[in-house]
Formats: C-alpha cells, sequence, structure tokens
C-alpha cells in the first residue's frame, strides 16, 4: 500500500475534516504534507505522529515516557524494516522477532494500543494475507496481534480481512 | 535501568553523548558487553547499544534510546524533529553504514566511500544554511543534532570526508565536537583509535544494501537499470542510424610513432621489470597487462600512442644471480631477457618497443642528466661506512654479507635482516661477518658516495605536483604515498654503489663506482625510447604535446613521482614528466603471497603450460585487478568468472546473436524495424558505453571491463524476452520482429567485439573475423553505439568462443601451484577428499617428485649456497608429502622430531 493511501485511512480513522493532500518524493516514494502553516513535513511516521496531535488523540503516541519511547521505536521499525528491502529470508527474521517480542503481550507497547500497532499492521498486512495457515500457526503471538488489531473499530477499513484458524492444526510441528 | 554499549559500535555515540540528560531522574547503569553478545531476547541478530527499561522491556533502536533520555529531561516531541530522526533512520544511517564498511572494513578511500553519503551531507548543510539557524531544529543543540552527529561523526572526524563547501555543516559539526558530552562519548566509543576502534564490530555486521544499491562486490548484480529522458533516446537512435559512415577515417600506422602537433599524444610506460626473476601474475597486472590494456584502448580512440616497457638489468640482483648460475652478468640479462620478452609475447601485451637499460644510450643519457645535475650544484659528496672484501677485492652489498645476528645471535643472519628476530640490521654492526663468495672476514672501510640533494629540489617537486596532481587521473593510492613523503621531508638520497655491473659515474675519483639503480632505472624509459627512434627527444622533451602516463604497483610510486622528476627538473633540460600515474594495490596469491622460493603461485612462464588461452587469463587478472584495494587471485574464482562471466554471459550472447543471423536469415543481416523496446535498449547500451569511456579514459580498467559484461547481460535478457527463435516461425510481423531482435543482438555483439579488444585481443579479433565486421568498425571506438552491421551485411561462419573449465582441471593445476588448499591438514576429512586423487594426478606428482630430487643432487654435488638447498629441499619435502596423501599413504613423521 503506498504511503500516501495509508495516511488517507489514517485520516478516516481518526475522523480528520478537510482531507490532506499527499504528493511523494524520491523513489522509495516517501510522503510529503504541507501543513497549513506553509511548512512541509516529510515522512510516513512524522506525518502520522503529527495527524494524530491534530486529532487530539496524543494518547496514541503512548502514555508514559517510556511507552513514548516505545512507540516511536516501533514505527522506525516500520519505515526501516517492515519497509526496507525485504527478501524472503528477512520477512521471515522479522516476524520471528517479532512473534517472540510479542509474546505475553496485547498491543506492542504491552497494555495500550497505539498508532504503532496501527502503523505496523497496515505495514504487514502485505505479508501476511500470504502467509499459509501452517505459517499463521508458527508465528502465533504475531497472529493473535494482529487479528486482534484488523478487528480493532475502523482501522481494518477497505483492506482484506485475514483468517486466523482457532484451532492448531499443526500442533506437532513445534 | 540498564544501558549495554559495545567498544566500537558506532551507536554509542549518540547514546552515550545523550544519556548525561537523563542524569538526576533515574538510575542509569552501564555495562560493556561483546559486539556479539545477545541482549535483547527477542532480536535474532545481535544489536548494541541497547536499554533495558525498569519496567523490563527493551529499547534497541539507538534513535530511541536518545529520544527516550531527552523525554526524561522534560522535552516535548515536536514534527520537525521526528522528520529529521525519520530521515535519520531511513536515508542517512543506510548510506553512512555503507560508506563505514566500505572505509573500514574493505579499506576503500576517496570517492568510493565519500559517493554513498554526498547527497544526505549535502541536504543537512542545505537545510541548515537555508533556515540560518546553528542547529537543526533551531537555535539550540537538540535531540536531532545529537542523534546525527553520532551517526556522522565515525566518517566527518576524518575532513576528507568533509566536503568543503559544505560550509553549514562544518560548522555544524564543529560545535557539537567542541561539546563536553561528546568528546567524552567519542573518548569511550574510540579509545583514541580513531575510526579503526569501529572495525571489530563493523566487520561483523551483515552487509545491508543500500538504497542505491551500489555496494560495492566481487560480484555483478542485477544492474537497475537508470531512467531515460526522451533526449537520452533520441540522440542514441539518431547516432545509431548514422552508422559506418559516422566513423573517423582510420590513421595510418607510423613507424616510428612520433608525437604530432595538434593531436592527442599518449606516451604509455609499465614499470620496467626487474631481469633476474621470472614475473609472476601480480607483476604483470601490476604493470604490462595494465599498461597494454590502456594503450590498446588509446590506440581505439586513435590517439597517437606509443607503448614502451623493458627489463631493468643492472645493480646487485644481477650479480648475485649471475654467481648463482654461473655466468657472467651479460649472459644473465641476455637469459632472462628472452624469458621475459616470449613471456609478454604470450600474454599479447601490444609494446611498439621491448627495450633492455644495458645500452649505451642508457649510459650516454644518466650520465648527460648526472652531469648537468652536477654542474647546477644538485649532487652532494659524503662518506660512507661499508664493509669491503680484500680477497675479492670489492666493497659487500648488504646480501653479500652473512654474520651473527647482533640482537638475537642467530648465525646467519643477513646484511640487512635477521631473518630469525626480524630486526632491521646495519651490516656492519653484524658479528663476526662473512663474505658470502669467499666467506673471507670483510673489513669496514669507508667510502665515498655521491647523493642527490632532494631537499634543495623539493620546492620545485611541490610547484610541480601542485600544477600536475589537481584534475589529473593520478591514482589516490599515488597522492597519498607521494603527500606522506613530502610531509616527511626529503632527504639526500645516495645515487652510486661500489659495484661493476652499472652505469660508470662519469666523475674523477668515482670510476670503480656505478650508479645506483633507482636512479638510472627510471632514465631506462628514455633510453629504450632513444633506441627505438633517434628522435626520441619528441616525446621525452616536449612536456607541452605528450600526455605521460606511467603504470606500477604502488612500491614503484616514490621513484616514478617524486626522484625521477626531481631529477628531471634539477637538470633543467624540459623533461617530459609523468601526467598520470597510474598505481595498482597488490594482488595476492589464494591467501597468501606469491613466493618464488616458496614455489607458491603462478609465474608468467608457467601460465602457458595450463593449458588455458591467454585471453582467460588476461581477462581473470583485470577482473580482480587490484584497484583501489589488494585482491587475491583465486583458482576456484577463475572457474567460477570463466564459467559464468565468459562463457554463460558474454559468449552466450555473441555466439546465440550470430547463430540466429546464420541460422535463421542465411547469414546475411536481416532488416531492423525498431520500436520503441528497442531504442531503449539501444539507449541503455549506448549509456553503458559512454559509462566504459569515462572509466577507461581514468584507468580504471576493472570497473569499465564491468561494463561489457553489463550489456552483455542486457543483451541476453533481450533475446530471453523477445524470442526470435519462436516468433521466426509465426506470421509476418512476427517474422520481421525476429529479424529486429537478431539484428539488433549481432550489432551489440559487433560493438562488444571492440570493446573487448583491450582485454581479450584474440577472442575480439575471433568475433570479428565470425561477424565480418569492416576493418574500420574494428579498429575504431565511437563513443555513441552505431549500427556497424547494416541489413544485408554477411556474415561468416560462428563457433564457440569460450571453454568449460572443469573443477577436477582446476583443482590439478590448484595442487601443482601450491597455495592455500594443499596445506596438509591432519583432518581425515581432507584426506579422503585427497586419496580420491585420479592415477593421473599422482603420476604428475611422482614425476615432480623425481625433478625435484635431481635439482637437490645436483646443487649438493655443485657445493652451492646452503640457503638455495635448503629451499629445495623443502619444496621436495612438500611434494613428498602430496604424493603420499594422493596415494592414501599415512604420512611419515619427520626423523628426529617428535608429532605434535
Amino acid at each position: 500500500m503506498a504511503a500516501a493511501g495509508e495516511l488517507t485511512l489514517l485520516e478516516k480513522w481518526l475522523v480528520l475534516q478537510g482531507g490532506h493532500k499527499y504528493s511523494v518524493q524520491g523513489k522509495q516514494q516517501v510522503p510529503v504534507l504541507q501543513t497549513n502553516n506553509g511548512l512541509s513535513l516529510t515522512g510516513l511516521t512524522t506525518i502520522a505522529a503529527h495527524l494524530v496531535k491534530q486529532a487530539n488523540k496524543e494518547y496514541l503516541l503512548g502514555y508514559t515516557t517510556e511507552e513514548k519511547a516505545i512507540v516511536q521505536q516501533w514505527l522506525e521499525y516500520r519505515v526501516t524494516r517492515v519497509d526496507g528491502p525485504c527478501g524472503k529470508e528477512e520477512v521471515r527474521t522479522l516476524l520471528k522477532n517479532l512473534n517472540s517480542y510479542l509474546e505475553g503481550k496485547v498491543y506492542l507497547t504491552g497494555y495500550n494500543f497505539t498508532l504503532a500497532d496501527v502503523l505496523l499492521y497496515y505495514g504487514l498486512h502485505y505479508f501476511i494475507v500470504d502467509l499459509t495457515v501452517q505459517e499463521k500457526e508458527k508465528y502465533l503471538n504475531m497472529s493473535c496481534w494482529f487479528c486482534h488489531i484488523q478487528h480493532y473499530p475502523g482501522i481494518r477499513q477497505h483492506l482484506s480481512h485475514v483468517i486466523f484458524i482457532k484451532n492448531r492444526l499443526y500442533a506437532n510441528a513445534h | 535501568m540498564r544501558l549495554f554499549v559495545s567498544e566500537g559500535a558506532p551507536g554509542s555515540l549518540p547514546v552515550l553523548a545523550a544519556a548525561g540528560r537523563a542524569q538526576g531522574k533515574a538510575e542509569l547503569l552501564i555495562s560493556t558487553v561483546g559486539p556479539e553478545e545477545c541482549v535483547v531476547p527477542f532480536l535474532t541478530r545481535p544489536k548494541v547499544p541497547v536499554l533495558q527499561l525498569d519496567n523490563g522491556n527493551y529499547l534497541f533502536s539507538t534513535t530511541a534510546i536518545c529520544r527516550y533520555f531527552f523525554l526524561l529531561s522534560g522535552w516535548e516531541q515536536d514534527d520537525l524533529t521526528n522528520q529529521w530522526l525519520e530521515w535519520e533512520a531511513t536515508e542517512l544511517q543506510p548510506a553512512v553504514s555503507a560508506a563505514l564498511y566500505c572505509l573500514v572494513v574493505q579499506g576503500k578511500k576517496g570517492e568510493d566511500v565519500l559517493g554513498s553519503v554526498r547527497r544526505a551531507l549535502t541536504h543537512i548543510d542545505h537545510s541548515l544554511s537555508r533556515r540560518s539557524c546553528p542547529f537543526l531544529t533551531g537555535e539550540t543543540e537538540s535531540l536531532a543534532d545529537i542523534v546525527l552527529w553520532g551517526a556522522l561523526y565515525p566518517l566527518l572526524q576524518d575532513a576528507a570526508y568533509l566536503p568543503e563547501e559544505l560550509g553549514a555543516l562544518h560548522s555544524w559539526f564543529q560545535t557539537l565536537n567542541s561539546q563536553e558530552p561528546c568528546q567524552q562519548a567519542v573518548e569511550t566509543v574510540l579509545k583514541q583509535h580513531g575510526i579503526l576502534a569501529l572495525r571489530p564490530y563493523l566487520q561483523k555486521q551483515p552487509q545491508l544494501s543500500s538504497p542505491e544499491g551500489k555496494l560495492v562486490s566481487n560480484d555483478p548484480e542485477e544492474e537497475e537499470l537508470a531512467t531515460l529522458s526522451e533526449e537520452d533516446i533520441a540522440m542514441a537512435v539518431s547516432a545509431w542510424e548514422k552508422g559506418l559512415g559516422s566513423l573517423p577515417t582510420l590513421r595510418p600506422q607510423q613507424n616510428p610513432v612520433l608525437p604530432v602537433a595538434g593531436e592527442r599524444n599518449v606516451l604509455i610506460t609499465s614499470a620496467l621489470p626487474y631481469v633476474n626473476n621470472v614475473p609472476h601474475l601480480g607483476n604483470i597486472i601490476g604493470c604490462v597487462l595494465s599498461a597494454d590494456v590502456f594503450a590498446r584502448y588509446s590506440r581505439l580512440r586513435q590517439w597517437n600512442t606509443l607503448y614502451l616497457c623493458g627489463t631493468d638489468e643492472y645493480g646487485t640482483a644481477t650479480e648475485t644471480k649471475a654467481m648463482e648460475e654461473g655466468l657472467t652478468p651479460q649472459e644473465i640479462c641476455d637469459k632472462y631477457y628472452a624469458i621475459h620478452a616470449s613471456i609478454y609475447r604470450w600474454f599479447n601485451i601490444s609494446f611498439d618497443t621491448f627495450g633492455r637499460t644495458t645500452t649505451p644510450q642508457q649510459t650516454k643519457i644518466t650520465q648527460d642528466i648526472f652531469q648537468r645535475l652536477y654542474e647546477r650544484g644538485f649532487v652532494l659528496q659524503d662518506t660512507v661506512e661499508q664493509l669491503r672484501c680484500e680477497r675479492c677485492a670489492r666493497f659487500l652489498a648488504d646480501r653479500f654479507v652473512e654474520g651473527v645476528c647482533p640482537f638475537c645471535g642467530y648465525e646467519e643472519a643477513r646484511g640487512d635482516q635477521c631473518d630469525k628476530c626480524g630486526k632491521l640490521i646495519n651490516a656492519t654492526e653484524l658479528k663476526k661477518p662473512q663474505c658470502k663468495v669467499c666467506r673471507s672476514c670483510p673489513v669496514v672501510r669507508s667510502s665515498r658516495h655521491l647523493f642527490l640533494d632532494l631537499p634543495k629540489l623539493e620546492e620545485r617537486l611541490e610547484r610541480w605536483l601542485e600544477k600536475t596532481v589537481p584534475g589529473s587521473d593520478w591514482t589516490p593510492n599515488a597522492r597519498f604515498i607521494i603527500r606522506s613523503w613530502l610531509r616527511d621531508g626529503l632527504k639526500p638520497r645516495c645515487i652510486t654503489r661500489d659495484l661493476k655491473w652499472g652505469t660508470p659515474v662519469p666523475l674523477e675519483g668515482f670510476e670503480d663506482k656505478v650508479f645506483y639503480v633507482w636512479f638510472d632505472a627510471t632514465i631506462g624509459y628514455l633510453s629504450i625510447t632513444a633506441n627505438y627512434t633517434d628522435q626520441w627527444e619528441k616525446w621525452w622533451k616536449n612536456p607541452e604535446q605528450v600526455d605521460l602516463y606511467q603504470f606500477m604497483a604502488k612500491d614503484n610510486v616514490p621513484f616514478h613521482g617524486l626522484v625521477f622528476p626531481c631529477t628531471a627538473l634539477g637538470a633543467e633540460d624540459n623533461y617530459t614528466l609523468v601526467s598520470h600515474l597510474i598505481a595498482t594495490e597488490y594482488l595476492n596469491y589464494e591467501d597468501g603471497k606469491f613466493s618464488k622460493s616458496r614455489g607458491v603461485g603462478v609465474f608468467g612462464d608457467m601460465a602457458q603450460d595450463t593449458g588455458i588461452p591467454a585471453d582467460i587469463w588476461r581477462f581473470y587478472l583485470l577482473y580482480i585487478r587490484p584497484e583501489g584495494q589488494d585482491s587475491a587471485f583465486s583458482w576456484t574464482d577463475l572457474l567460477l568468472k570463466n564459467n559464468s562471466e565468459l562463457l554463460n554471459n558474454l559468449g552466450n550472447f555473441i555466439n546465440r546473436a550470430g547463430m540466429f543471423v546464420s541460422k535463421f536469415f542465411g547469414g546475411c543481416v536481416p532488416e531492423m524495424v525498431l520500436t520503441s523496446d528497442d531504442q531503449r535498449l539501444l539507449t541503455h547500451v549506448t549509456l553503458e558505453l559512454q559509462h566504459y569511456h569515462q572509466l577507461l579514459e581514468k584507468a580504471r580498467i576493472r570497473d569499465a571491463l564491468r561494463s561489457i559484461l553489463t550489456i552483455s547481460r542486457h543483451g541476453n535478457q533481450y533475446i530471453q524476452v523477445n524470442e526470435p527463435w519462436k516468433r521466426i516461425k509465426g506470421n509476418e510481423a512476427d517474422r520481421q520482429r525476429a529479424g529486429t531482435v537478431t539484428g539488433m543482438a549481432v550489432n551489440i555483439a559487433a560493438l562488444l567485439s571492440v570493446m573487448l579488444q583491450p582485454y581479450m585481443p584474440t577472442v575480439s579479433a575471433t568475433i570479428q573475423a565470425q561477424l565480418q565486421l569492416s576493418l574500420p568498425a574494428c579498429s575504431v571506438l565511437p563513443t555513441n553505439f552505431l549500427c556497424t552491421l547494416p541489413a544485408g551485411h554477411q556474415i561468416g561462419t560462428v563457433s564457440p568462443l569460450f571453454q568449460k573449465l572443469e573443477n577436477d582441471q582446476i583443482e590439478s593445476l590448484r595442487q601443482h601451484f601450491g597455495g592455500g588448499q594443499v596445506k596438509v591438514s591432519p583432518k581425515p576429512a581432507v584426506e579422503e577428499a585427497v586419496t580420491t586423487a585420479g592415477s593421473q594426478q599422482i603420476q604428475m606428482l611422482m614425476d615432480e617428485v623425481t625433478k625435484q630430487g635431481n635439482i637437490v643432487r645436483e646443487l649438493k654435488a655443485q657445493k652451492a649456497d646452503k640457503n638455495q638447498i635448503a629451499a629445495e629441499v623443502a619444496k621436495l619435502l612438500d611434494l613428498k608429502k602430496q604424493l603420499a596423501l594422493a596415494e592414501g599413504k599415512p604420512l611419515e613423521a619427520p626423523k628426529g622430531k617428535k608429532k605434535k
């Protein structure tokens, strides 16, 4: 999904009025937003954080100092690792790391839903759609988290619903 | 909370610089861990620095850690900072990592390093100067400054990587450098080792591919195609259509070649190989082969070109060799001159003249230059203490003396160095010195010598360098070597020796002395030209009209870039001085060095016996040319490159293109009706050709070879996508398409044959004969891709160009020539692999053992030099070991010694 499209989804979910226009820059199609005060903002996570503040939902950037840093860390992870040049091997490593990180966690920060969850969900959707049932089961924690986010009110929008099977089929696999 | 850092991890710089912000807000413990320790349980790869938060969670992103410290100090997040940090993570970090990897791990310098970060640096500079604030987000230092400073510090601390024109970046960087927390972070992380402190850490990092995909690797990856503008395409198409008619008329062959006013006159020399030995592959790629590629390219450009070389024959080493072989120095020179000449002939080196330094012209020119220097007061006299053998009635050069090492007491220390403790020795300090020839004890005598007064010439040299080097194609290593010599200050250098085999010194009181080789060897270029034409001064006293390119390995740079220019400037006779000094690094063999005495490596004369054609040797040596960094010859790599690049890529494309013309069109080039796809291909090929020209004009020989392979890859892809073999069976339109594709392909093949000419002259001629390419099209390489095989052109018989190299063939060569893989290892796995060696190989080894046995017996009978016998015996033992392994016999333990 193009970054600009993703930001439009985010705007809709945040119920922001006016609908911003985005341009893109460079080969990586980095989104650029012209703000009202004549300045422009460049970069997916930068613009996303700006929109969240505009919508007065700053809690989405984390409640505590620790959470704020963690949210930003995962946003960075999103634009450097998830959007980076991804070979099959890299995607597998990424899913594996994320899976073991999410063990015992409901959201990326632990117990609070944040912007990091939203953007990581949008960024990963493209990979997760293509996972086999067996793979989804292998990355169980990640699958639970992903399924949880896609059912969070208003997040999924037009994106396809990814099916996760609740009963384990490959119990012997691990 | 606990911070984990690792010595030499670049990420520790900003983190430590920001840590101070958290002071008083939370307790911070700092632990140092090894770079490979996995601190974060959920990450597969080790990552430092890492901050473990009090709630147990981890921050593994450098930026997030810094951000956390700033948040603790009460700072509020803002858009501008976020934007800088996102840019740092996505754009700057990959670029800096690539640059650091190049610089620290691969040892590259200059543009190779700077190239990947230049855009990012310019971006920061522009932002700073546009907002005219001292810091990135305003008037005060903030999070963004610390994070970017930390990312950039390892690179920018070397002024060479902070371009001067970026003034705003400069002062921003200096301001941050002077901050106390930053200074302390640098001290902790780099520990005054500078950037090298990062090396152990960076070496362990997987090399990320940069967004530009421009990371340097030995193997060409799928190149990303450049975007083409309409203009590029229009120009390429119109050049193509002009065809053969737009070729310039050929220069008539001259003999002798002399400079012509108003033309580009290129004089090319390659370092003179020393006559007393057979050159190894490293010598060949370093000078004659590199210079040959450039000379051939220069002729293809229709530049007026003279390429010369010769053997350097005077000096102690020749005298020693003569004594060893029981010949006179002259006989030695004659013998080895012939060997050298035949090796270079086999390698197809296109010298206009290959001379030698032992000629009357050499004496005449050297003495003339000396006289001029002497008259102008650039020659000093001084007394030197030296060992003299009374019985032989001569002063002993260092290598003619042996004695007891004054440091470790080793009995057979040489006159210049002790083989046991490795310390450098002054020959007069040896205890119990012995003349190596007659074994009598030499005495210390003083001897008067002449010195070239380099300090007096230093200023002229600097002025000349300032005028010459900037904007020229001097390689970075040559610039660096000269700069470091000048920085240390020049000292007078002795130019005479107490020898017989050399150019006599034309001065009273010096009749029994000769010039030291390094003084007269570089004059050899002049005398060799003088033996080629009596009008040699048109080349050598004509700096306005002649462009002098000198090729050599880096050890020769001081003589060509410093000593000879000083000599010539002091002689004040308007000599032509080097305009472009092209120096290579060293070529290693497998994982060690070439060594004649240990019999390791491939030497010029042996290359012929491998059955591998000269052009394949040329290709591989040029492919791994040590340009910018040392490289290594490897048999496995040779096989791979031959089979993948030559056979499957280049050979496959050229052969297919020709075969389609023969099989589908009766050998007659079909009509071509270019679609926009064809025009784009045409433009890509044109751009790659122009890239090739840019590289070769700068003598970047290895890189230009990649362009050839890129074009043939484009060609293969083009054929694969368009499938002319299917379309030829289709309807009228399909058949026309097949014709266009075939015609384009065969024209690309014709272009490749010309581009290949400097690298593989025989293969190039073979292709041109197969395609019946016209003489002008073979002899000139224009800057545009032209249609040189128009519709209707009849080609000749097409046949395959390259042969596959087989594993067992290469393996037996590797065994034969020694090197990494044959080191005897006690591991049974290795033995097993060797025991399966074929009977052919066993026979070969047996023959080798017999041959080597005879050599040893002969030497012993002749009572030859002890060291020499020892070296040959070692070789024999090694061969026997290999044979034992090949036959599957257990190794005999050396007598009298315990096995480890």
